[in-house]
């Protein structure tokens, strides 16, 4: 098995708000190994976000970490240091976002903000930086490479943006990439070139992804193993098949339920009831107690454990005992 | 902003003219003046405008038209310079307190705001008066007078961009602040910066012009504009084009910066 790349360890993450803390990631532990694609899905408000911002030390001014650690490679990233963010940020762990319409520099030539990516983390001349911006233009799928490199963003589609933050994120070919949503706002024959796109760079890169969607379909694209997030919390954490087939918590199961599918046509969509809970309104219990279609008695007060089973799925449900259904 | 587009501006093209107009007889006046701006001629004293003299003479005889020319350069160079210095002290306070924030944000705006609550002339007249009135000191007070205009605007130019996608994009893949801010925040503020420039020039201008005609600004034997008002000013009924026309030429000098600026936001200005 190849070696752990991201360890994250009971981190709580919670936001300040008039004097109160509210947290919004609790106890929040996962791994990424070395070139794994691994998923996180959940609906809005569930700390996707707040998961990938914490891993690049980008988290809000009201937000802090109060508990637990991140490692990357073996080394710990603490909040405090900013040059082991500086050298971390784009050389070790990439980011691409939501959308890339806004997430390039409007007056900035696109090719020249690939060439600065290199020059800010590796020791190469403005030459050899726009070389490389060429040639990673050329890997992501983009043709009229010397043309485009001196365009400005607004002459570019969507798709052809979105393959530009690719080229810049991996020009460094760090050894993770935070992928946040990065189909969403782009259409479905786009999002497809994308998420191939994506795959073939993991598999020729060898970079390792943490790809964040609301979208299982999208994510079973993508990923090899998927932790489904609900209200701050881990929920469940599987290889994406095991997932699809045996989803354990009921959460996931409800997610599944309600993507939308060939054999489904015609039916009304199913939707889970009530939403999920804001920051302010979080108390004991498990998360999903309130919206949950199996809820008991213990469920309300106490909350579970991300308990492991023996083939290495978790789950953090009351039903499950090591892995195993009982009641 | 298209360059037809601005063309079609009438404000920018009035204000365009005047200052190409103005900037033309400054340049000249570098190389050629009809007689010399300071030379006298006692047979020919408060001379109305003729075909030898277009603008008239002074008291002393000196040519009117010769001594605007020179104290174009005066204007021109004090305009730029006191902007210079407003320019850069105003962006370095704004970017400070509008990228970090935090107590330097509060501790900086209330300086400024400080600074704000006095009347502009009156606080460079104040700063004349401690430093002595002269050229350079000229243009220092004028200088300290544009800083709080141009802080407030790039605060709230920083405030805003530092929200944006690509900036925080830009920090994802780990650039520094200076990069963000030098390289992606200021370009794109640029606009707003533009306008206040030109509306900054032509308010120290006339400053330079009030603070020379109460005699604080530039000292004789440097010409200026607003001394040659004061001079005049005795002569209103004798040779009241002097004053008329001094006058005129700082208006059509202020005029033109705040039209060209007029303009040039109209063309930043994408809803229109």
């Amino acid at each position: 098995m190849a070696n752990t790349l991201l360890a994250i360890d009971e981190l709580d993450v919670a936001f300040t708000i008039g004097g109160k803390q509210y947290p919004a990631l609790r106890q929040l532990s996962f791994e990424v190994r070395e070139k794994e694609r691994v998923g996180i899905v959940g609906e809005s408000g569930c700390g996707k976000s707040l998961t990938s911002l914490s891993v690049m030390g980008l988290l809000p001014e009201s937000a802090a970490i109060t508990r637990g650690q991140i490692s990357l490679a073996g080394k710990t990233l603490s909040a405090g240091l900013r040059e082991e963010w500086h050298s971390t940020r784009g050389r070790q762990v990439a980011m691409i976002f939501q959308d890339p319409m806004t997430a390039l520099n409007p007056l900035m030539p696109v090719g020249k903000q690939i060439a600065e990516m290199a020059l800010t983390h590796l020791a190469v001349t403005r030459k050899e930086a726009k070389q490389m911006a060429l040639e990673m233009m050329a890997k992501v799928g983009l043709s009229r490479i010397e043309q485009l490199y001196g365009e400005y963003p607004h002459r570019l589609s969507g798709g052809m943006m979105q393959r530009m933050m690719i080229a810049m994120a991996l020009i460094c070919q760090p050894k993770l990439l935070i992928a946040d949503e990065p189909t969403t706002a782009l259409d479905v024959t786009i999002q497809a070139q994308i998420l191939a796109l994506l795959r073939e760079m993991n598999r020729s890169t060898g970079t390792a992804m943490l790809f964040i969607s609301h979208d299982l379909g999208v994510i079973r694209e993508v990923c090899e193993r998927v932790i489904v997030m609900y209200a701050g919390f881990i929920v469940e954490d599987a290889p994406v098949q095991d997932i699809l087939e045996n989803p354990k918590h009921p959460y996931t199961a409800a997610l599944l339920q309600a993507l939308p599918s060939v054999e489904k046509r015609g039916q009304a969509l199913y939707t889970i009831p009530g939403r999920v809970p804001p920051l302010t309104e979080r108390g004991g219990g498990c998360p999903f107690a309130g919206r949950c279609p199996r809820a008991f008695g213990i469920c309300h007060t106490i909350t579970p454990e991300l308990d492991t089973g023996m083939d290495g799925h978790r789950v953090r449900c009351h039903l499950y005992v090591e892995g195993r259904l009982c009641g | 902003m298209r360059w037809n587009q601005l063309v079609r501006n009438k404000p920018f093209m009035i204000g365009g003219c005047l200052l190409v107009l103005l900037l033309g007889l400054m340049v000249t006046s570098l190389f050629y003046t009809p007689y010399g701006p300071n030379d006298m001629n006692t047979a020919m004293r408060l001379a109305p405008p003729q075909a030898s003299h277009w603008f008239g003479t002074d008291n002393f005889g000196r040519d009117i038209f010769s001594r605007i020319m020179e104290g174009s350069q005066t204007s021109f160079v004090i305009g730029t310079a006191s902007v210079a210095i407003g320019l850069v002290i105003g962006l370095l306070i704004g970017a400070i307190a509008g990228y970090w924030g935090g107590w330097m944000d509060e501790m900086l705006m209330r300086i400024i705001d400080a600074m704000l609550a006095f009347p502009g002339i009156l606080l460079a007249i104040m700063l004349v008066s401690v430093f002595g009135p002269g050229f350079g000191n000229t243009i220092v007070a004028l200088g300290i007078m544009s800083i709080p205009a141009f802080a407030r605007i790039a605060r709230s130019g920083f405030i805003q961009y530092k929200e944006f996608a690509f900036v925080k994009a830009a920090k994802a893949r780990g650039a520094s602040s200076l990069r963000i801010i030098s390289r992606h925040i200021l370009p794109n503020m640029a606009s707003p910066l533009i306008v206040a420039s030109t509306m900054r020039f032509s308010g120290s201008i006339l400053a330079e012009a009030g603070l020379s005609y109460l005699g604080l600004g530039v000292q004789p034997p440097d010409p200026s504009w607003g001394r040659m008002l004061s001079e005049a000013q005795p002569f209103i009924i004798n040779a009241p084009w002097y004053v008329f026309i001094t006058g005129a030429v700082i208006t059509a000098m202020v005029l033109g910066f705040n039209l060209l600026g007029d303009g040039i936001r109209d063309g930043f200005d994408k809803k229109r």
